[in-house]
């Protein structure tokens, strides 16, 4: 009987046909990603080591890096985008993610009225366009036709209007706080998802255990939720660092004034693409892209070996 | 069959390569432009005056936008699909293109004999030996202003510092105008309207300029660093939250006639007029009365010619008509604010325009100082102006920390041939 079996393993072994649909279903995926993701990686990864030299394109191994780094004008414009995106990051961490969990528990809240309408109006920013996000909130807080200044007037705080985003001291946390606006939408969504999947038996336990309101929060529904924030925060760090569109629609590719609200996205755009008399520069933009490839990445590997590990997952 | 080469730009032009080339009988020639605002004025004006005179060539106006034609154009000439007349930009960005053998040499041109060294400048090699683009237009630089906010206040049009700073006193006082339209938010205004419009009257134009460039000045010689202490003074008369003002914004101030002065480049002329305003304008002021004046005319727009066209015969003919006396006056006309650069005179009949127009007989003519050669490096010189004239507006940098981070920025990269 047991040789019968394992004759018959064997021979279905030798007729199985060779898979070849997992290579077909596979195809279109590897191939579109390869040519839309991972050779234009490559390739910038290539040209940030080559540079022109008497009109031709030459190896100079990390002369390019050296010369962002070492140029005391590249440097100076780099550690400035680089110290800008920490901000930008920062307030996001600070005011996006807190407000966007406090959001999604109020929203989780049973018998709460019109739920829909807020989910879907808080969600709303997160779908415009970012140059519609940046045109509007340009116009609102906009000096002279803007409804901020007029607003603030009606409530006696006109004295507390200033340009905001003309002046250096103001203007990137201004930014900040519109792209904070705009996604808010994202982390409520995550983590409102997460606290719908807490099962009723955890929290009924809970509250037989007297613990209800901001103990039963804290304690019993926000360390659930912790994989979600992870998430939350990793996706937050990739978005951030990877940022360009909102500040250059609001503020322009030269991130003024003075270069206050200059992240790495749009130092490399200006180096790159070139703007105005300033021509591109592929290689030394290439090189920025790959720093910032490098940033992004040990970020990520931080999270993924250091944090995500170490998370409690609980089974229900 | 032609329209199709003419309008799939890329793709058709891969695809059904040398289709235009099949119907000899009657030339197209496509233009390549960023002055998409002048889309009308060259199908119902230029081209039909053309096409009159030359039977058997038809030509196309294809303009882009303005923020987008130096890539686009580098593309499609890469790619092969670029129009056969390509508007040039003043200075390195046409001459990188010339240099890469993307424009053909138009020294030879006929045409070439109507227009002053001045005005080739912006597209001839730095050796002065070869020039590649027919100049069209420049734009002059100066000060419009509302005749009845001066009326108002009982101001007379300035021609001294003092007395423009008089009159923006006086229009500050009375209060009912913003004394001048200006932002410092999109920097180039700051940059292009201040630095640029009355800058040329301390460091003396041209000689300044060519000091520059050759060395023999700096950007922290008195010439160069006074037109800043006269921006820093204008702070108090921009209107309220100037530091977030756009370029927009202080157009729409002018125009809705809530601001007295506008700082202006001379193509905010026909813009302006619509406006049903009474307007005038006056050069930038100078130190004492009866100190030359200085102007900023600034080489802006010319056409050169894809050296890969298959028509250059025919483009030559255009091209020929461009730098005739009859173009300049057409375009002049048609769009007031940018000034034809042909040695021949050319009747303006508007009256703004006209009077842009009459500085240069009276005043000495330059163009930007940052735009011949000193913006080649990184970084680069107009971009730092920009911030550097925002920021001396705004009054976070001295004039003079602001002149010497330019200076040592120049220095970094730039050797002038002793």
């Amino acid at each position: 009987m047991t040789d019968l079996a394992s004759e018959q393993g064997t021979e279905a072994a030798q007729r199985r046909p060779r898979r070849w649909h997992i290579l077909v279903f596979l195809a279109p995926a590897v191939i579109v990603y390869t040519a839309v993701m991972i050779l234009p990686l490559a390739e910038t990864l290539r040209q940030s080591f080559f540079n022109v030299v008497d009109g031709r394109s030459v190896f100079v191994g990390f002369s390019n890096f050296a010369t962002l780094f070492g140029d005391p004008r590249w440097s100076a414009d780099f550690w400035n985008a680089l110290r800008n995106n920490f901000i930008f990051f920062l307030i996001h961490m600070a005011v996006q993610n807190p407000i966007g969990i406090a959001l999604a528990a109020l929203l989780s809240l049973p018998g709460l009225r019109f739920a829909a309408f807020y989910r879907t109006a808080f969600f709303l920013p997160t779908l415009l366009s970012f140059v519609i996000v940046g045109f509007i909130w340009k116009l609102i807080l906009s000096p002279i036709w803007g409804v901020a200044p007029w607003m603030l007037d009606l409530v006696g705080l006109k004295a507390m209007f200033g340009p905001w985003l003309g002046k250096s001291g103001s203007a990137l946390i201004v930014v900040s706080l519109v792209s904070v606006w705009q996604f808010i939408g994202i982390p409520m969504m995550l983590i409102y998802a997460a606290l719908l999947n807490i099962p009723e038996e955890v929290i009924e336990a809970a509250e037989i255990d007297g613990i209800t309101g901001w103990g039963q929060f804290f304690k019993i529904k926000l360390p659930l939720v912790l994989p979600a924030i992870g998430i939350i925060s990793i996706l937050t760090f990739v978005g951030n660092f990877n940022a360009f569109d909102l500040v250059y629609t609001m503020q322009g590719a030269l991130a003024g004034p003075d270069k206050a609200t200059d992240i790495l996205g749009t130092f490399l755009y200006r180096t790159f693409f070139g703007f105005q008399l300033q021509l591109g520069d592929p290689s030394m933009g290439a090189t920025i892209a790959t720093i910032m490839f490098l940033i992004i990445l040990t970020g990520v590997c931080i999270y993924l070996f250091g944090i995500q590990r170490r998370i409690r997952r609980y089974q229900f | 069959m032609n329209r199709t080469t003419l309008q799939g730009v890329l793709l058709a032009s891969s695809v059904l390569a040398g289709v235009g080339v099949a119907s000899a009988a009657d030339v197209t020639l496509n233009i390549e432009s960023w002055r998409n605002d002048d889309m009308q004025i060259w199908q119902e004006k230029i081209i039909p005056a053309f096409e009159a005179k030359h039977p058997g060539i038809k030509v196309t106006f294809s303009p882009s936008a303005p923020t987008e034609y130096n890539a686009a154009l580098n593309a499609k000439l890469d790619a092969g699909s670029a129009g056969d007349l390509v508007a040039c930009r003043p200075f390195d960005t046409s001459l990188q293109l010339f240099e890469k053998g993307k424009l053909e040499d138009l020294t030879g041109l006929d045409g070439m004999k109507n227009f002053s060294d001045v005005a080739k400048s912006a597209w001839t090699t730095d050796d002065g030996k070869k020039t590649f683009c027919v100049p069209m237009a420049s734009v002059i630089h100066g000060f419009i202003y509302n005749k009845e906010a001066f009326e108002k206040v009982g101001a007379e049009v300035p021609k001294t510092v003092d007395q423009f700073f008089a009159v923006l006193d006086k229009l500050k006082a009375d209060g009912t105008y913003i004394p001048m339209a200006m932002g410092t938010k999109d920097m180039w205004e700051a940059a292009t309207m201040g630095y640029q419009n009355i800058g040329p009257t301390y460091w003396k134009g041209e000689e300044g300029r060519k000091a520059l460039i050759a060395g023999t000045e700096k950007l922290t010689d008195e010439g160069w660093v006074e037109p800043y202490r006269v921006l820093a003074k204008w702070k108090p008369y921009l209107g309220d939250g100037f530091e977030a003002q756009t370029y927009p914004d202080s157009q729409n101030l002018f125009t809705l006639g809530r601001a007295a002065i506008y700082p202006a480049g001379s193509w905010e002329i026909s813009p302006f007029s619509s406006a049903g305003l009474k307007l005038g304008a006056f050069p930038p002021p100078v130190a004492k009365d009866g100190d030359t004046c200085y102007i900023s005319d600034h080489n802006d727009i010319a056409m050169g010619l894809n050296a890969a066209s298959a028509h250059k015969e025919e483009a030559k003919v255009f091209l020929d008509w461009v730098a005739s006396p009859e173009f300049a006056s057409i375009y002049a006309n048609a769009l007031p604010g940018f000034f034809s650069l042909n040695s021949t005179p050319v009747e303006i009949t508007d009256p703004l325009a006209k009077e842009f127009v009459s500085w240069r007989q009276t005043c000495k003519p330059t163009i930007r100082s940052t735009y011949q050669i000193l913006s080649r490096g990184t970084p680069n010189l107009e971009n730092e102006t920009w911030a550097a004239s925002a920021n001396v507006i705004n009054g976070t940098e001295t004039p003079e920390a602001a002149a010497k981070k330019l200076q040592d920025g120049l220095d970094s990269w730039y050797k002038p041939a002793k």
